[in-house]
C-alpha cells in the first residue's frame, strides 16, 4: 500500500513542480501590475509551437516557407529590437551621440539574423538551443508588444477589463500561433532519459518505478523557480518590481518607469511560459492542450495567493500532489459507490481543495490577514 | 422599445429564412438572456463569475430528465422554468463562497463549480439516461398543446421568453433589490454598514442569475440544439457569455443584447469574409485566424471603450440629438 | 456664538472600558464615556487617536477585544453592522464611501433599505406592494433631498459629483434610514467655508426637527465647540478629556495634545 502511494505522490510533487512553475508566471505579473494574465497558458503554447517548430524533427509534415519567413522576420526584428533597447539603455547611462547610426546597424544585424534562420530552415531544423535562444527573443518582442499595445492604452482601468483584455491576448496568441505553425502534435526533443528508473528497491518490494524524464524536468523547473525566488529577493530589479507590487509611488523613487517595469514582468513571465513549454511539450508532446494548463495553475493561485512567490510553489506541490493522489485513490471508490462513467475528478479535485481550504483561510497559505478600513 | 419587440414578433416572421432563424436569430436571442443573467451577477453585483456554462448545463440536463421522466410535464414552459429553478439552486450554493472570497479569488473559485458540473454531467450515468458519452436528444415539443417545430415557431417562443425574462430583469434592477446588489457592487463595506445583509443579498443575485442562466441553457439545448453532449457547456461557453457582457457593458441590459449579437454575428461574419474576396481557405485555417481576429476586436474595443457597446450607444445618440453643434 | 447649555436626562448609548488592537498597535485604551438622547456630542483628537476606530466599534464593524457597549439598555459586547443599522444606529464616512455606479437618488433610496421589504416575486412583476412601497419611500428620500437642498444633482451619478455634495448625498442616505443615533465621520473635512456653514446648519437642522442624536468627529475646534453639547477628547487611543466645551478647551492634558498640531 505504501508503495503505490509513495509513487503516486512522487509522481504528483513533479507534476506540481510544473504547475508552480506556470503560477509563478502569473504571480510575477499580478504582483507587479495587478493584471489577472489568462494569457498565461496562450504564451505557454505558443513558445512551446515556437520552439518545437523550429528545432523540430519534420516528420512529413512541413511547415510552409512563408510561415517560416514570418517567423524569421519575427526573429529579427527580434534581436534588433533587443538590441536598440540595450543600446538606448546603454545611451541613458551616458555615452556618446550617435544612435541612429548604430540603430541601422543593429536592424540590419537583426535582418541577417533573420535571414540566415530563414535560409537555414531550408537545410532542416535548427538546433535545440537556437531553437530556445530564438524563443526567448521572440517572447521578449511579444511582451513589448503587448505593453505597447494593449497595457499602455488600459491604465488605470478596472481589473475586469484588464482581465478581459488579456483574454483576447489568449485569444490571439492560440489563433497566431496554431496560424503561424500547424495545429498538429509536434514533439520536442530534450534528449530526456527514458528507462523508467527503482529507487529504494531494499525498502519496497520491487523499488519504487520513477520517470527519469519527469525528474529531470521537475529538476530543470525547480531550478528555474529558486533562479526566480532570488531574483526577487536580492537583485535590484527584482526588489524594485517588489516595490511596485506594494506601492507605485514607492517604484517611482527606485527610478525605474513603470512602463519598463511592465515590460520587464511580461519577460520574465514570457521566458518562465518558454520553460513551462519546452518541459510540458517534451513531456506529454506540444499540441492545442497545453493552453490547457493554465487552467490547472489557478488553483494553486488560490491556495497559494496571488502575490506570493513561496504560495505558489508550496500551492503547486499541493495541487499537483492532490490532484493525483485523488485520481488514483479516491476516483475508482466514486465510480464504484455511485456507480460512475470512469473518473477523471482530477480535473475539479484540485479547485475543490482549494475551495475548501479558503473558506477556512480566506487569505491563502502565505497572506497576512486583513482587516478592511474604513 | 415596443416599436422593436412588435416589428420582432410581427415583421420578423414575414421575412425571415430558416438559416436567418437558427443561425443568428435564435442563437442571438437564447444568448442575450444567457448575457442578461451573467450580467445580473457581473455587473449589477459585482462578482466575477467564469462558470456560466456550468449553470447552462444544469439547466440543460435538469429540463431534459423533466422532460424525459415526466411525460405528464411535456409543457416547455414548465420544462425551462424547472432547469432555471434547478440552476437557481446550484448557483445558490456555489454562490457561498462569495461571502469570504472576492475579486478574482473568486473568480477562479467558481471555475470549481464549471469543471465539476461538467465531469459531472459526463459520468454520471442517470443524469444523462445511461446514454454513452452524455450525449442526449430531445424531440416531441410542445407549449400548452402548441407543437414548436418549425424555425419559426421555435423563435417565436424564444422571443416570447426573452421578452418577459428582459422585463423582469428590468423590474429587478431598478427595485430595491437591485439596489442592494448594486451597492455591494460598488462597496461592500459601506453596504452592510448600511442594514444590507452581505451573504442575503449575493445569494439572492447568484439565484436570479443563474436562473436566467439555466432557462437560456434549457432553451439552447431543446431549441437550438434538439441533441447535445455536455462539451456545450464548457468553459469556452462560459468565456463567450463573459465577452458578450463586457462588450455590450456591464450593468446595462440593452447592452447584453448587443454583446450578444456582436459575438454570435462576428464569427459569421470572419467566415464569409474571405469568400466574398475570392480567397478560400482550409477550415482549419480560418478558425485559427477567426480566434486571432477575434482576439484583436476583443481588445481594440476594450481600449476604445471599456464601458461597452451600451455606452457607445449612448454617446452617440446624444451626438445625434446636438448635431449639427457640438453640445 | 455663545456656547449652547442643554441638558439632557437620558443615555442612548454609553460605551464601557472599551479596548481595541491591531496586531501590536492599540487604537483604543480603556475607553469609557456616554451620549445622551438628544445632544450632539463630538469625539475630537489628533490624527490616528482611534476617533473613526471607536465610531466603528459602536455600530459594530470592529469587535473591541474588552469592554462592552450598552445601547437602548441593551449590554452587549459586540454586534454585526447590520444589526446596529437595524437598531437605528446610520453613519457617514470618513472617506465618502458612497455606491459610486449609482445616483444621488438611487444612493438614498439605498438608506431606506430596511424598510423595503417586498420579495423578489413582487419586485420581478414591479406591481402591488413592490409598486407601493417604492412610491412611499420615494416620498419619504424626495423630502430628504429637498431638505439637503440638492434636488438639481436628483439623477446625477455620485461618482461625478464634487467633493461637498458627495458628503452631503452620503448625510441624505444616512438620514434615509431615519435614525436614532447617527454618527458622522469627519463630516465638514475638506470643505470651504461655506460649505461648512451649509452643513453645520443640516446638522443643527436634524438634531432640532427629528430630535436625532448625533456623534460626530470633527477636526475644525471652532465647529465642535459652537455646535456640540458635550466632547470627548482621544489621544493615542486614551480619553484625555471629556466634558461640555468650555471644559474642554480649558483642560491642560487637552492643550498640550493640540500643540503643534494646527487646526
Ligand atoms: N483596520 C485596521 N487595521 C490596522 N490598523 C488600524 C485599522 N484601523 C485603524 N487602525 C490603526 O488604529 C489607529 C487609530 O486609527 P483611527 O482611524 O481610529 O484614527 P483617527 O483618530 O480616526 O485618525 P484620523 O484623524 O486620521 O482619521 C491608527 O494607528 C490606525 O493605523
Ligand atoms: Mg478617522
Amino acid at each position: 500500500m505504501l508503495g503505490p502511494f509513495l509513487e503516486t505522490l512522487i509522481g504528483g510533487l513533479l507534476t506540481g513542480v510544473l504547475y508552480s512553475l506556470v503560477a509563478l508566471g502569473f504571480v510575477l505579473i499580478f504582483k507587479a501590475s495587478g493584471v489577472f494574465n489568462f494569457a498565461q497558458g496562450a504564451m505557454v503554447l505558443f513558445a512551446a509551437l515556437t520552439i518545437a517548430r523550429l528545432s523540430g524533427e519534420i516528420d512529413g509534415k512541413e511547415v510552409h516557407l512563408a510561415n517560416f519567413v514570418v517567423a524569421a522576420a519575427i526573429l529579427g526584428v527580434a534581436v534588433a529590437f533587443i538590441g536598440w533597447y540595450a543600446w538606448r539603455e546603454y545611451i541613458a547611462r551616458g555615452a556618446g551621440p550617435g544612435e541612429r547610426r548604430k540603430m541601422q546597424v543593429l536592424a540590419a544585424v537583426g535582418a541577417l539574423v533573420g535571414g540566415i534562420a530563414a535560409y537555414s530552415y531550408g537545410k532542416g531544423a535548427w538546433p535545440l538551443w537556437l531553437a530556445i535562444a530564438a524563443t526567448a527573443a521572440i517572447m521578449g518582442l511579444l511582451a513589448y508588444a503587448i505593453e505597447r499595445l494593449v497595457l499602455r492604452h488600459l491604465v488605470n482601468q478596472e481589473g475586469i477589463i484588464l482581465f478581459m483584455a488579456t483574454l483576447g491576448i489568449a485569444n490571439f496568441l492560440d489563433g497566431f500561433g496554431q496560424t503561424l505553425w500547424g495545429s498538429d502534435i509536434y514533439k520536442i526533443n530534450l534528449g530526456l532519459p527514458k528507462d523508467p528508473l527503482f529507487l529504494f528497491e531494499g525498502v519496497f518490494p520491487g523499488g519504487l518505478l520513477v520517470d527519469p524524464g519527469e525528474l529531470v524536468a521537475a529538476a530543470i523547473a525547480a531550478g528555474l523557480v529558486v533562479v526566480l525566488a532570488i531574483f526577487f529577493q536580492k537583485t535590484r530589479v527584482g526588489r524594485a518590481l517588489r516595490a511596485v507590487a506594494d506601492d507605485h509611488a514607492a517604484a517611482q523613487s527606485v527610478g525605474i518607469p513603470l512602463n519598463t517595469i511592465w515590460l520587464i514582468v511580461w519577460t520574465v513571465s514570457g521566458l518562465v511560459a518558454l520553460a513551462a513549454g519546452l518541459i510540458w511539450g517534451a513531456k506529454l508532446g506540444v499540441q492545442f492542450s497545453i493552453s490547457l494548463i493554465a487552467l490547472k495553475a489557478l488553483p494553486v493561485l488560490i491556495l497559494g495567493g496571488f502575490t506570493s512567490v513561496p504560495g505558489a510553489i508550496v500551492g503547486g506541490l499541493i495541487i499537483g500532489a492532490g490532484e493525483k493522489l485523488s485520481e488514483v485513490f479516491l476516483a475508482p471508490i466514486l465510480v464504484k459507490q455511485f456507480d460512475l462513467a470512469g473518473g477523471g475528478i482530477e480535473n475539479w479535485f484540485a479547485y475543490m481543495l482549494a475551495l475548501v481550504f479558503l473558506l477556512f483561510r480566506p487569505q491563502g497559505l502565505f497572506g497576512e490577514r486583513i482587516i478592511e478600513r474604513v | 422599445m415596443l416599436a422593436v419587440i412588435v416589428a420582432a414578433f410581427l415583421a420578423v416572421p414575414m421575412v425571415a429564412s430558416p438559416y436567418l432563424y437558427t443561425e443568428i436569430l435564435i442563437p442571438f436571442l437564447i444568448l442575450s438572456l444567457a448575457a442578461i443573467g451573467l450580467n445580473i451577477l457581473v455587473g449589477y453585483c459585482g462578482q466575477v463569475s467564469l462558470g456560466t456554462g456550468g449553470f447552462m448545463a444544469v439547466g440543460a440536463y435538469a429540463a431534459y430528465n423533466l422532460w424525459l421522466r415526466v411525460p405528464e410535464l411535456n409543457n416547455l414552459i414548465v420544462v425551462f422554468l424547472f432547469g432555471g429553478l434547478m440552476a437557481a439552486a446550484v448557483g445558490i450554493l456555489f454562490g457561498i463562497p462569495s461571502l469570504r472570497i472576492k475579486g478574482f479569488y473568486l473568480a477562479v473559485a467558481t471555475l470549481a463549480s464549471q469543471f465539476f458540473l461538467d465531469w459531472l454531467f459526463a459520468r454520471v450515468k442517470w443524469l444523462t439516461n445511461y446514454t454513452p458519452s452524455g450525449s442526449v436528444a430531445v424531440g416531441k415539443l410542445e407549449v400548452f398543446g402548441w407543437h414548436v417545430d418549425t424555425p419559426a415557431d421555435r423563435y417565436l417562443l424564444i422571443l416570447g421568453i426573452v421578452v418577459v425574462g428582459t422585463l423582469v430583469a428590468k423590474n429587478l434592477v431598478r427595485g430595491h433589490i437591485g439596489r442592494s446588489w448594486m451597492a455591494v457592487r460598488d462597496m461592500d463595506i459601506a453596504a452592510e454598514i448600511i442594514g444590507f445583509r452581505p451573504l442575503r443579498t449575493k445569494l439572492t443575485a447568484f439565484a436570479v442569475s443563474s436562473f436566467f442562466i439555466g432557462v437560456a441553457g434549457a432553451m439552447w439545448a431543446f431549441l437550438r440544439l434538439g441533441a447535445w453532449e455536455p462539451l456545450a457547456f464548457d468553459i469556452n461557453r462560459s468565456f463567450q457569455i463573459l465577452f458578450m457582457v463586457i462588450i455590450g457593458g456591464l450593468g446595462s441590459l440593452v447592452g447584453s443584447f448587443m454583446g450578444a449579437a456582436f459575438i454570435v454575428l462576428m464569427p459569421i461574419l470572419l467566415n464569409q469574409l474571405p469568400g466574398w474576396f475570392g480567397i478560400r481557405m482550409s477550415t482549419a485555417l480560418l478558425s485559427h485566424l477567426e480566434f486571432m481576429v477575434f482576439g484583436a476586436m476583443i481588445v481594440f474595443f476594450l481600449i476604445v471603450e471599456p464601458h461597452g457597446l451600451a455606452r457607445l450607444w449612448a454617446v452617440a445618440k446624444e451626438k445625434l440629438r446636438l448635431w449639427p453643434f457640438p453640445h | 456664538m455663545v456656547a449652547r447649555v442643554r441638558s439632557f436626562p437620558d443615555v442612548l448609548l454609553s460605551v464601557e472600558n472599551i479596548s481595541l488592537s491591531f496586531g501590536g498597535v492599540k487604537a483604543l485604551t480603556d475607553i469609557s464615556f456616554d451620549i445622551a438622547k438628544g445632544e450632539i456630542r463630538a469625539i475630537i483628537g489628533p490624527n490616528g487617536a482611534g476617533k473613526s476606530s471607536m465610531l466603528n466599534c459602536i455600530n459594530g464593524f470592529y469587535h473591541p477585544q474588552q469592554g462592552a457597549i450598552t445601547y437602548k439598555g441593551v449590554r452587549r459586547s459586540q454586534m454585526k453592522p447590520h444589526e446596529a443599522a437595524e437598531q437605528g444606529i446610520a453613519r457617514t464616512f470618513q472617506n465618502i464611501a458612497l455606491f459610486r455606479g449609482m445616483s444621488t437618488l438611487d444612493n438614498i433610496m439605498t438608506g431606506r433599505n430596511l424598510r423595503m421589504k417586498t420579495g423578489l416575486f413582487w419586485q420581478a412583476l414591479h406591481i402591488g406592494p413592490a409598486q407601493r412601497e417604492e412610491i412611499e419611500n420615494r416620498k419619504v428620500v424626495e423630502r430628504i433631498i429637498d431638505f439637503l437642498e440638492i434636488q438639481h444633482i436628483r439623477k446625477a451619478p455620485v461618482g461625478q459629483l464634487p467633493y461637498g455634495l458627495q458628503k452631503r448625498v452620503e448625510l441624505g442616505r444616512a438620514l434615509a434610514a431615519e435614525p436614532e443615533l447617527l454618527l458622522l465621520d469627519e463630516p465638514m473635512a475638506g470643505m470651504n467655508i461655506e460649505e461648512k456653514q451649509d452643513m453645520c446648519r443640516f446638522i443643527l437642522d436634524v438634531n432640532d426637527e427629528f430630535g436625532t442624536t448625533i456623534c460626530l468627529i470633527e477636526h475644525d475646534m471652532g465647529v465642535v465647540m459652537d455646535i456640540s453639547d458635550r466632547v470627548v477628547v482621544l489621544d493615542y487611543g486614551k480619553k484625555i478629556g471629556d466634558g461640555v466645551p468650555d471644559e474642554v478647551r480649558s483642560n491642560e492634558a487637552v492643550v498640550a495634545a493640540y500643540l503643534g498640531v494646527s487646526h
